[in-house]
């Protein structure tokens, strides 16, 4: 009985896959949005392939070769160690897409349950505790918190990437909670319990593929502040440590030389602003895809 | 009103109370001795006893909360462990700076946004539209701390227009400190002015689509007219709304703003501590931000409830 429910619901849902298709048409005819997840999958291909793709070890120190400006031998110049800044760039993007990826992770992981859970049983725990917790939370300065957050914890990527994920996990359960309370009235979710179908597996089966949509938009531009995060505590010296090559770092350590080699730091911060403005463009794009309302 | 107000003042006291739990945990239930993480690794077991017993970390945990709110709430912070000064006197003596920079980003801001996000929304599909909404993208995109290094780059090195730091107080010699203060206020002002420009625009386009825009047309009012007199005004009470739940970014974008330009402020002044592990002082400013956010949340909430009375029918929700 509840297999066959389930196939009927599939069957009602499956103007999806149609709806799919007019999604992605809409995303493909925005011309911004293409650009910005093109670039954004070379920079991740350029961070998979670094070994292959950067042309010197970027920790490999050469005192002979100290602030060149940008020249034919080392493509972006080299810094105040004399090593190759465009290898030590394509290296920084590894610790910068991890950073974004796995703390936009921990977020989800964390905000995706509590919100379906508060959303669907809703009572004194959601008002008085979740939602109550997640206004203080949201109450202090991100970045204050992350940066407090990670002194605490020590500096280091992981712990960095550990107080990001904590303070974008408020965002998720707050979206999610409102996703599943508008979900939690419609027909499928009657109709589901009144065949008997288990809370868990409506929420986690039936609930949550709806709420999909917002939640894969947040994650995209979440994942673009949270790259913005990790090179704040990397400038500040709270997030990845030398000798790992991280964006922020370095436009921290080129700051000092910004009269005489301004390319040390101009040409890091330069990747940090290209790639988030990409991860932005391509999360707007398949927003305004998924609900053109919003456009 | 009235319920509407007390709903709302307990719902700040509740926030308030959790901010004050967060704020004491950061120390306090993070794993290891918060003696030990605050006098370093290579503290003295004497040392670390006689801080212990100062902190009262040997009492339970809950007394030692207790302590800590109603010092707190008493105006006690605790002192600073770099000089034993009141956290309170630190902050109160930093904050005219952070005042200062905050009012002159916030009409940096404004005299960028309100333009651009009229533009881009009265002018959709246009040039200027597309013009606005990359700016405001590229405004969003931009970490705050490039932005600061690229205006030193350009208005201080290579054209030495300004200075790339320093701080005067406006008393002292006000057409010094302004002229100190426009590149850090441009760099908070840019990135605040991109997030209302997207958020002005998007109000506007819907408030423009509204019917008594349309009759305003019919009456024959000119473009102007209807923009700035009728569909501005509606369109910014959203914007004050979130400009609120904006003040937290805000605050964090001026960290790292008086970071990179020497400023100060209680942003530097949190940098400062993190780095030198005087965790009073981390505590009393994150307290002390938490709450002004909190706070001006609250009486944005109030004026949204007296601009939209409709507001006050769902009891604030």
């Amino acid at each position: 009985m509840e297999a066959q429910l389930e196939q009927k619901i599939a069957v009602v849902e499956s103007p999806r896959k149609r709806r799919m298709k007019e999604m992605s048409s809409r995303f493909f005819q925005n011309k911004l949005a293409v650009v910005g997840g093109i670039f954004t999958l070379l920079l991740i291909l350029m961070a998979v392939f670094a070994p292959v793709v950067a042309p010197y070890n970027p920790s490999e120190q050469d005192y002979a070769k100290f602030l060149q400006s940008p020249n034919g031998e080392n493509l972006l110049g080299t810094d105040e160690l004399g090593r190759d800044i465009f290898s030590r760039i394509i290296y920084g993007a590894r610790v910068s897409i991890q950073a974004g990826i796995i703390s936009v992770g921990i977020a989800l992981l964390i905000g995706i349950p509590i919100g379906l859970f508060s959303g669907y049983y809703r009572g004194v725990l959601d008002e008085f505790v979740v939602m109550r917790f997640t206004d203080a939370l949201l109450s202090f300065p991100p970045l204050v918190l992350a940066l407090s957050l990670a002194a605490v914890l020590g500096a280091g990527l992981q712990n960095a990437m550990i107080a990001i994920g904590i303070i974008f996990t408020p965002n998720f359960i707050r979206l999610v909670r409102g996703e599943v309370l508008s979900q939690r009235e419609r027909e499928y979710v009657t109709a589901a319990k009144a065949s008997g179908i288990s809370d868990f597996k409506i929420i986690f089966r039936h609930i949550l593929p709806n709420c999909l949509p917002p939640i894969l938009v947040q994650a995209t531009l979440s994942i673009a502040a949270a790259i913005i995060s990790e090179a704040s505590l990397s400038y500040l010296g709270l997030g990845t440590q030398p000798p790992t090559p991280s964006w922020g770092a370095m436009l921290s350590m080129g700051q000092g030389y910004l009269g005489d080699a301004p390319w040390i730091s101009l040409f890091p911060g330069l990747f940090i602003f290209m790639t988030v403005l990409s991860i932005n463009l391509f999360g707007d794009g398949l927003r305004d895809a998924l609900d053109p309302k919003l456009k | 009103m009235v319920k509407f107000l007390i709903r709302r003042l307990g719902l700040m006291v509740v926030i308030l109370f959790l901010v004050s739990i967060i704020v004491f945990s950061l120390v306090h239930l993070t794993p290891g001795d918060p003696a030990r993480m605050i006098l370093g690794q290579e503290a003295t077991e004497e040392s670390l006893q006689a801080l212990r017993e100062q902190m009262g970390l040997n009492d339970p945990l809950y007394v030692q909360y207790f302590s800590w709110v109603t010092n707190v709430l008493q105006g006690d912070l605790g002192n600073s462990l770099k000089d034993n000064t009141p956290v309170l006197t630190v902050l109160l003596q930093k904050l005219p700076v952070t005042i200062q920079l905050s009012i002159m980003s916030f009409f940096i801001a404004m005299v960028i946004a309100i333009p651009a996000g009229i533009v881009s929304a009265t002018r959709k599909g246009t040039f200027w539209d597309y013009f606005g909404t990359t700016f405001a993208l590229s405004g969003v995109s931009v970490p705050p701390f490039f932005l600061g290094i690229l205006l030193i780059f350009i208005f201080s090195i290579s054209f030495g227009w300004l200075a790339p730091s320093g701080y005067v107080e406006p008393w002292k010699d006000f057409k010094k400190s302004m002229l100190l203060m426009i590149l850090p206020a441009l760099a908070v002002g840019v990135r605040l002015s991109a997030e209302i420009t997207r958020m002005l625009r998007s109000s506007m386009l819907e408030v423009l689509e509204a019917d008594y825009i349309r009759t305003a047309y019919a009456k024959g009012v000119l473009e102007r007219g209807v923009v700035i007199g009728h569909a501005l005004k509606n369109a910014l009470i959203p914007v004050v709304t979130v400009s609120g739940l904006q003040l937290a970014t805000f605050l964090g974008g001026a960290v790292i703003t008086e970071t990179i330009f020497a400023i100060p402020g209680i942003g530097r002044l949190v940098i400062d501590a993190i780095l030198t592990r005087d965790f009073p002082v981390v505590q009393g400013a994150v307290l002390f931000m938490a709450i002004a956010v909190v706070v001006v949340n609250f009486f944005i909430d109030v004026l949204y409830s007296i601009l939209d009375p409709r507001i006050k029918l769902t009891g604030g929700q």
